[in-house]
């Protein structure tokens, strides 16, 4: 700050002669440009700060509603001369009755809840029966067919409420909008609030979101993660599995045994060269290599998780062998010391000490792989699947299954609105899951790390 | 035999080897293990390892060969005319293979006998195994019948003959190790050498996993050259696949795709560049500790958000305010994925990226640059002006190349904000597509991999690698070279 004195004399500052007090124009210039460019840096920290903030509550405020669901309580006659004309309540026969002979049943329901409910409408039934989503009738029918005894009863039923109404109790539908929609006039809407005032539509909290598979496009109020989830929960599964011990014994050798030659640099530059080859790359490999070539199916948990354990490997690599090199010489050499062998000392003494920075690299990596989609979307995880996979024990890791953020960008390229506020929820489900992962691996470093 | 029991077998063996060796060890030191060479664990590991890994890698062997044998063989005894017009080999063969297992089924239920298969015409068999739950994409040809029964029943041999191979290796080997085991054999050495083995054999699966994705991509790409002009995919201005008109009339040029990517990955530069730059300059060198200790993890989040939620975040919110707010009213397109909303949400992406690789670069130039600069009186912003970025500048380039490398492989981000169309356009606010967003569309959904439709995508992903791998190698070799300069 004081520097323009030296040379003051030689012609700035005009004075002729600077003083140590009195700031001349020149210092003044340079503290504004040092001020400004503090102010830049913390601008762009600010930006940073900010776009992670107006990220999550964009994704917050479209996701938020869809862990809440409308739903009707309506009182379900079942009649046995439609249901199950035999009287011997088999499943095995009762399954002819298709959902077509469901239908009716839950129109008549709701008829006679709102009249019930002492309710004027001028809709007729079958309009007013747009109210009720159409994946009802099928759940409908597989509670009667898993319960055959409920043939000739009056049951209460909750019956999920169509997109419409739901989008309508979420602020997406207004009467406004339902003007101009086909599938849903302002009487329906008028209709629903009756009916809520009533008490028989109410909003909870949205569990089947956690649990259904996929629906259809014309169905988004029924469409849930559930198959979604358990195929992501497979591929980690198989992650953990191959991606761990191969890392590990990786690692090992590289960290702990390998001469320095050739190979060892061939090893090592193919490992930081995989760890920044794009996603997609792997995708094609996968592609090219497990289904083409290997013949496994398509869509399968099974090609996913290898996939991205290969996409894995050189993050669990990197980490754990920043975890051996943190490992003191001095245990190694006590451990030869005392007469152990080179691997004895590396598996009972540093592989040991190393375990919590392992561990905390796995699940890091794990996270990664969690949200990865490019590569699955190559390898057909972006069908359609509505059916659960088997156990891994019963050959459940060859069914086809769909993962978490597939699902995301599956339901980016619906049509109805709604499927965008299923995805949102979609992604709030997987950030919670990588903060619970991320959470463990901070945990597990903060209580386990060592400083030597 | 299914494979599940060989391997219970070869388990049962080999836990009977690691308990006969340890024995047969102690054994012939009456007990004393002291006069062991090795620990008596190490004798029973010898003996698991002697029955196991041969059998096992036997086994892995013989899995991967014998398809491909098989497959050939029966090939080469089809006649010609038995694979139809626009077949394929592969075609007739995975037919075969069907209609193999839909007699392996019906013959499960008891529905043929032994004698049936060459009596019976090719509608009986068709309709046996139809009804057996075997989909035929073809009626049965008797051809197509003989090959299915030649493979069924080769297949059944060779799967005796594999059990037989394997659990006998298996046993041949236990037997060795437990005859080897006594008080003089060094068994901790050949188990510690055998570990050693396996973990090269790990460390090696990196190198043929890049030889994978090398060999699979030359290998299609030279499929897709056969049939498309290489002259033509690397230099026509135009991409207009059409799925009808089997070839010929696909017009599958690289170039509009290769000017979205470079176009999305430039604006999302020009916005992560500075902002990560002066975000790093300012957490090293300006912020305090405290302030320092919260900011830097919150923009590390960044890092560590999957790519999809940026995909969406774009697609939701940054497509629809950019349109409304810049585009519409400018005239300029009423697009909402546009090249300006990929660019944006990838620029955020990047941010962390470029802060954190030059806060790692800022940290490692010498105090002493720092001291001797603030000493002869220069501004903290002069010396990180003047001496602290042209010091790191290597290491900034590299950070740079490694965020463009990044950019440019980037898949969700584009998929969701960036369009389909193949453009050359200049105007940001129109879509256009990557390199990335056509090797999605062209091998999803149903695809033909005799097509150069699908096959393009190969060529597509080659290219893709070897333009990341190029600034990877690149931007190491900056970052390294730098590096020797102060340590």
């Amino acid at each position: 700050m004081t520097d323009a004195t030296a040379e003051g004399g030689a012609g700035h500052g005009g004075a002729g002669q600077g003083s140590l007090l009195a700031r001349d124009t020149r210092t003044a210039r340079r503290n504004a440009a040092e001020s400004r460019f503090k102010l830049y840096g913390l601008i762009a920290v600010c930006i940073g700060i900010a776009m992670l903030v107006l990220l999550l509550t964009s994704i917050l405020m479209n996701g938020l509603s869809s862990f809440q669901q409308t739903r009707l309580q309506i009182m379900v006659e079942l009649p046995e001369d439609k249901l199950d004309k035999s009287g011997v309540r088999d499943p095995e026969v009762m399954s002819k009755v298709t959902t077509f002979g469901y239908a009716p049943l839950l129109r008549d329901g709701l008829e006679a809840t709102i009249a019930e409910a002492g309710i004027e409408t001028d809709l007729s039934a079958k309009d007013a029966a747009d109210l009720i989503s159409d994946e009802s009738v099928a759940q409908l029918r597989n509670m009667v067919l898993a319960n055959p005894d409920l043939v000739g009863q009056t049951i209460p039923v909750e019956v999920l409420a169509s997109g419409r109404i739901d989008g309508y109790y979420k602020g997406r539908v207004t009467m406004a909008s339902a003007e101009l929609d086909s599938n849903i006039s302002p009487e329906q809407l008028v209709l629903a609030d009756q009916l809520k005032a009533a008490g028989k539509l109410s909003t909870s909290f949205n569990w089947s979101f956690f649990t259904a598979p996929d629906a259809s496009d014309t169905r988004p109020e029924a469409a849930g993660l559930g198959v979604a989830i358990l195929g992501s929960l497979y591929m980690m599964l198989i992650v953990l599995c191959l991606a761990l011990p191969i890392g590990v014994a990786a690692s090992i050798y590289l960290e702990e045994f390998a001469p320095q030659n050739r190979w060892t640099d061939l090893i090592e530059v193919n490992i930081s060269n995989l760890a920044a080859v794009p996603s997609i790359v792997f995708g094609i490999l996968g592609l090219a290599i497990f289904i083409n070539f290997a013949g496994l199916p398509q869509s399968a948990p099974i090609v996913g998780g290898l996939v991205l354990t290969l996409m894995t490997l050189p993050t669990i690599i990197i980490a754990t062998r920043a975890a051996l090199k943190a490992v003191p010489p001095s245990i190694r050499d006590a451990a030869l010391g005392l007469g152990a062998s080179k691997m004895q000392s590396v598996f009972h003494h540093v592989l040991p000490l190393a375990m919590p920075g392992i561990l905390t690299g796995t699940i890091i990596g794990l996270a990664q792989a969690l949200g990865e989609t490019a590569p699955l979307l190559l390898i057909g995880m972006v069908a359609f699947v509505r059916e659960y996979p088997e156990s891994p024990l019963d050959g459940g890791l060859f069914d086809p299954a769909t993962a978490l953020p597939v699902q995301v960008y599956n339901w980016t390229q619906r049509s109805d609105p709604a499927f965008v506020e299923r995805a949102s929820g979609a992604i709030i489900t997987l950030l919670l899951f990588l903060l619970v992962m991320n959470l463990t691996a901070i945990f597990l470093r903060r209580k386990f790390e060592r400083r030597w | 035999m299914p494979l599940s029991w060989i391997l219970l077998l070869l388990a049962a063996i080999g836990l009977a080897a690691f308990f006969l060796s340890r024995r047969r060890a102690v054994g012939s030191v009456e007990g004393d293990a002291r006069r062991l060479h090795s620990l008596p664990l190490y004798y029973g590991l010898h003996g698991a390892m002697m029955a196991l890994a041969p059998a096992l890698l036997l086994l892995a062997i013989w899995l991967v060969v014998q398809p491909m044998l098989l497959d050939r063989s029966i090939l080469s005894g089809l006649p010609d005319d038995a694979i139809p017009e626009g077949s394929t080999p592969g075609l007739v063969m995975s037919d075969v293979r069907r209609v193999a297992d839909g007699i392996e089924r019906a013959f499960a239920n008891g529905a043929f006998s032994e004698g049936d298969l060459t009596a019976l015409t090719t509608e009986d068999v068709g309709a046996v195994i139809t009804g057996g739950g075997t989909a035929l994409g073809t009626p049965l040809t008797a051809d197509v019948l003989a090959a299915a029964r030649d493979y069924w029943l080769a297949r059944g041999t060779l799967a005796w003959i594999m059990t037989a191979a394997v659990l006998g290796l298996a046993l041949i080997g236990a037997a060795w190790a437990i005859r080897r085991s006594d008080g003089a054999f060094r068994a901790r050495n050949v188990v510690e050498r055998g570990v050693l083995v396996l973990l090269i054999a790990a460390a090696s699966i990196a190198i043929l996993t890049t030889v994978g994705i090398v060999l699979s991509m030359l290998f299609e790409t030279s499929n897709f050259f056969r049939q498309y002009e290489w002259t033509e995919f690397f230099f026509n201005t135009t991409w207009q696949p059409s799925f009808s008109g089997r070839g010929g009339s696909s017009e599958l040029g690289i170039i509009p795709l290769l000017w979205g990517t470079l176009y999305i990955s430039l604006i999302a530069l020009i916005v992560a560049v500075p902002i990560g730059l002066f975000a790093a300059i300012y957490l090293s060198e300006y912020a305090g500790k405290t302030f320092r200790s919260i900011a830097k993890p919150v923009i590390e989040i960044l890092a560590g958000i999957p790519t999809i939620v940026y995909g969406l975040f774009a697609l939701i919110t940054v497509g629809p305010l950019l349109r409304d707010a810049f585009a519409s009213p400018l005239g300029l397109g009423n697009s909402a994925s546009s090249v300006m909303t990929a660019g944006l949400v990838m620029g955020i992406m990047l941010i962390p990226f470029v802060s954190s690789l030059s806060d790692d670069i800022i940290n490692a130039v010498p105090q002493a640059m720092r001291d001797g600069s603030l000493g002869l009186g220069a501004t903290q912003s002069e010396t990180i002006r003047q001496v602290i970025v042209p010091a790191a500048l290597p290491g900034i380039v590299g950070a740079v190349l490694l965020a463009a490398s990044r950019a440019i492989g980037e898949t969700m981000i584009v998929v969701l904000g960036a369009g389909a169309a193949a453009r050359l356009d200049l105007n940001p606010f129109e879509a256009m597509t990557t390199v990335t967003v056509k090797i999605v569309s062209q091998l999803t959904g149903d695809t033909d991999f005799a097509s150069p439709e699908t096959l393009v995508a190969f060529a597509l992903g080659l290219t893709l690698f070897v333009i990341t791998l190029g600034l990877n190698v690149l931007a190491l070799y900056i970052v390294r070279k730098y590096r020797e300069q102060y340590e």
